[in-house]
């Protein structure tokens, strides 16, 4: 597993270098890149153009309610983004959330998962079950958890209460007490199914002959999760943790739904997304981006090197 | 000796029933909202709002009827085709760039698949201001086909991760043998590569298709009474006065059921799609 890139089959190696002529090689060369321009060039238009725009912007004074004061700002928004105790909170928040749903929901899911790797009446129908939830639209899911479980007055939660515990019950306003907890438990319950999906993928891939010979060999159960499966579960592990973070950490949906990013929860998506969309200043907006995106880079950069010890192995087969 | 073993498996199947159980408890735990919104859907908005709930009150169809009352088809209408149309352009980009990242590597192929990705983490907010700021000036806002341009980008790269983890392998000798028989690019990829990633593009068009029919931040920003999709309708939706958990629940298992029918079909495409293909 450590010469992989080195022992890709041969199909995968460019053009052996001498031989033709360079012009010829060019052509080839062109031949190969033709059928991927069209998705590059896409991509590189759609995705990246727009990120020069807002960099650019993100240096100049731009409110749209005062259109006659645009000009160059300087460094300016960059000061007031960071010196302002709004975005530093939404940068806590983001962090939070992200942390707090992606490993709930990985520890719930691998412990799911461990369960439904075992043959038992009616597994199909346990997995049905377990998907359902990351089926729900995001928005419906979120407006379900609000009004349908977390209400005060009629939700679930509070209904089950008085069932158990009669007319006295306690009956807390859930969202307002843990306006967090809240987003985070919604949260949890649309991701671990996603999560338990790949990590039961990854459990059924594993060499079972291996298995059921260390178990022979007197290996007990702890000892073959340990040394055996968990070792092979952590690529498994580290995708469905990168893929993960990338989708919560831009949650919109539920912060948006639950809490409209009241209470101490607006993470820096729906900050940015308020100080454009309703507070129109347009140059703030771009510097909160802009910080958004060199820390995403600066975490990334680290969640790429892991995912690409998953992509060497897979061409290395 | 005998007896130890007949108590260490009936120990072990005691234990198996008892994680079966565990296993089937959770799955319900689960799906349990799930159940309740379909339960609530089908309640007066009197009997929806008791508390304690009553789960034998009666069922109706009113929550539906003053749901649709709403007016809902044209936003879903729209869900529809920006979902369908962006998911066909995926598809049709990512698979020829994905042949020329696998079959026909161009040089430095891996820097081209972690750019695709890396456009992934790029926050989608960062670049929403410019777009917003264009689509005005050129008179694009609230034009479906300005959310089905952004929702191809947004997929773009899931599609060819997958598919060029589905392309590399392909078996080489079909390629060779087409090549010697002297068929062309397009036919290549149409008769010899297709075929074998079509469960590929399945599972890619399935999970594009989830994604674009849920999302929210983008068709809310740039959309507005004409284009505007199911969940902005939904959105816009508990404002109302009075009662409305019924007529609330009805409208997110409408909106929900689109990606529940396809995932329920398609659960295996699902895990293959959600893995970008390195799971299969």
């Amino acid at each position: 597993m450590t010469v992989e890139t080195e022992t890709r089959p041969g199909r995968h190696a460019a053009p052996p270098p001498g031989g033709e002529g360079t012009l010829m090689r060019r052509t080839g060369d062109w031949a190969r890149r033709a059928p991927l321009l069209p998705a590059l060039i896409f991509m590189i238009i759609v995705t990246q153009l727009p990120f020069v725009v807002t960099i650019i912007v993100s240096f100049m004074d731009w409110n749209a309610y005062y259109p006659d004061e645009r000009g160059f700002a300087g460094i300016d928004n960059f000061r007031r983004v960071l010196t302002d105790s709004n975005t530093r909170s939404a940068i806590w928040v983001t962090i939070l959330l992200t942390a707090g749903v992606v490993l709930i929901s990985l520890v719930l899911g691998l412990l799911i998962a461990l369960l439904l790797d075992r043959k038992f009446r009616g597994r199909g129908v346990v997995r049905t079950m377990m998907i359902t939830p990351f089926l729900v639209v995001p928005v419906a899911a979120a407006l379900l958890w609000k009004h349908a479980l977390y209400n005060p007055s009629y939700g679930l939660f509070n209904g089950v209460l008085k069932w158990l515990f009669g007319d006295n019950a306690p009956q807390p306003d859930w969202i307002s007490n843990q306006p967090l907890w809240s987003i985070i438990f919604a949260l949890v319950w649309q991701w671990t199914p996603f999560m338990m999906l790949i990590l039961l993928a990854g459990l059924q891939s594993r060499p079972l002959d291996v298995i059921e010979a260390a178990g022979i060999d007197g290996a007990n159960q702890w000892e073959i999760f340990r040394y055996m499966t968990l070792p092979h579960l952590r690529q498994y592990l580290e995708l469905s943790a990168l893929l993960g973070s990338i989708y919560v950490v831009q949650n919109f949906d539920a912060v948006f739904t639950i809490t409209s990013g009241g209470l101490g929860t607006a993470n820096l998506p729906y900050t940015i997304y308020q100080t454009f969309y309703t507070a129109h200043d347009y140059g703030r907006a771009s510097a909160a981006g802009v910080i958004v995106v060199i820390g995403t880079i600066l975490i990334a950069t680290f969640a790429l090197r892991s995912v690409s010890t998953l992509f060497r192995e897979e061409t290395g087969r | 000796m005998s007896g130890q073993i007949t108590i260490v498996t009936g120990r072990k199947k005691r234990g198996g029933v008892l994680l079966s159980g565990l296993a089937w408890i959770v799955g319900l735990l689960f799906v349990l909202p799930v159940l309740w919104m379909l339960l609530t859907s089908f309640h007066s908005e009197e009997d929806a709002a008791k508390n304690p709930p009553d789960v034998a009150a009666p069922l109706t169809l009113d929550g539906y009827r003053s749901f649709f009352d709403t007016g809902p088809w044209p936003s879903i209408a729209n869900s529809l085709t920006a979902s369908i149309l962006s998911t066909a352009l995926v598809i049709l980009l990512a698979f020829p760039a994905a042949y020329a990242l696998s079959i026909r590597p161009v040089r430095k192929w891996t820097d081209v698949l972690f750019f695709f990705l890396s456009t992934k983490m790029l926050p989608v907010v960062a670049g929403l201001l410019p777009i917003y700021l264009f689509a005005q000036s050129v008179g694009f806002l609230d034009n479906i086909w300005l959310l089905i341009i952004l929702y191809t980008s947004m997929n773009l790269p899931i599609a060819v991760w997958m598919l060029r983890s589905f392309l590399s392998e392909v078996p080489v000798e079909i390629l060779e043998a087409a090549s010697v028989d002297g068929a062309n690019l397009v036919r290549t990829l149409r008769s010899v590569v297709a075929p074998v990633v079509t469960p590929g593009i399945a599972s890619a068009a399935l999970i594009c298709f989830i994604f674009s029919w849920n999302e929210l931040l983008f068709a809310r920003v740039l959309t507005g009474t004409v284009a505007q999709t199911a969940p902005v309708f939904l959105t816009g939706f508990v404002t109302s006065q009075g009662l409305f958990l019924a007529k609330v629940c009805a409208a997110s298992i409408v909106v929900s059921l689109p990606v529940l029918i396809a995932g329920f079909a398609a659960q295996d495409k699902l895990v293959q799609g959600l893995s970008l293909g390195a799971v299969k």
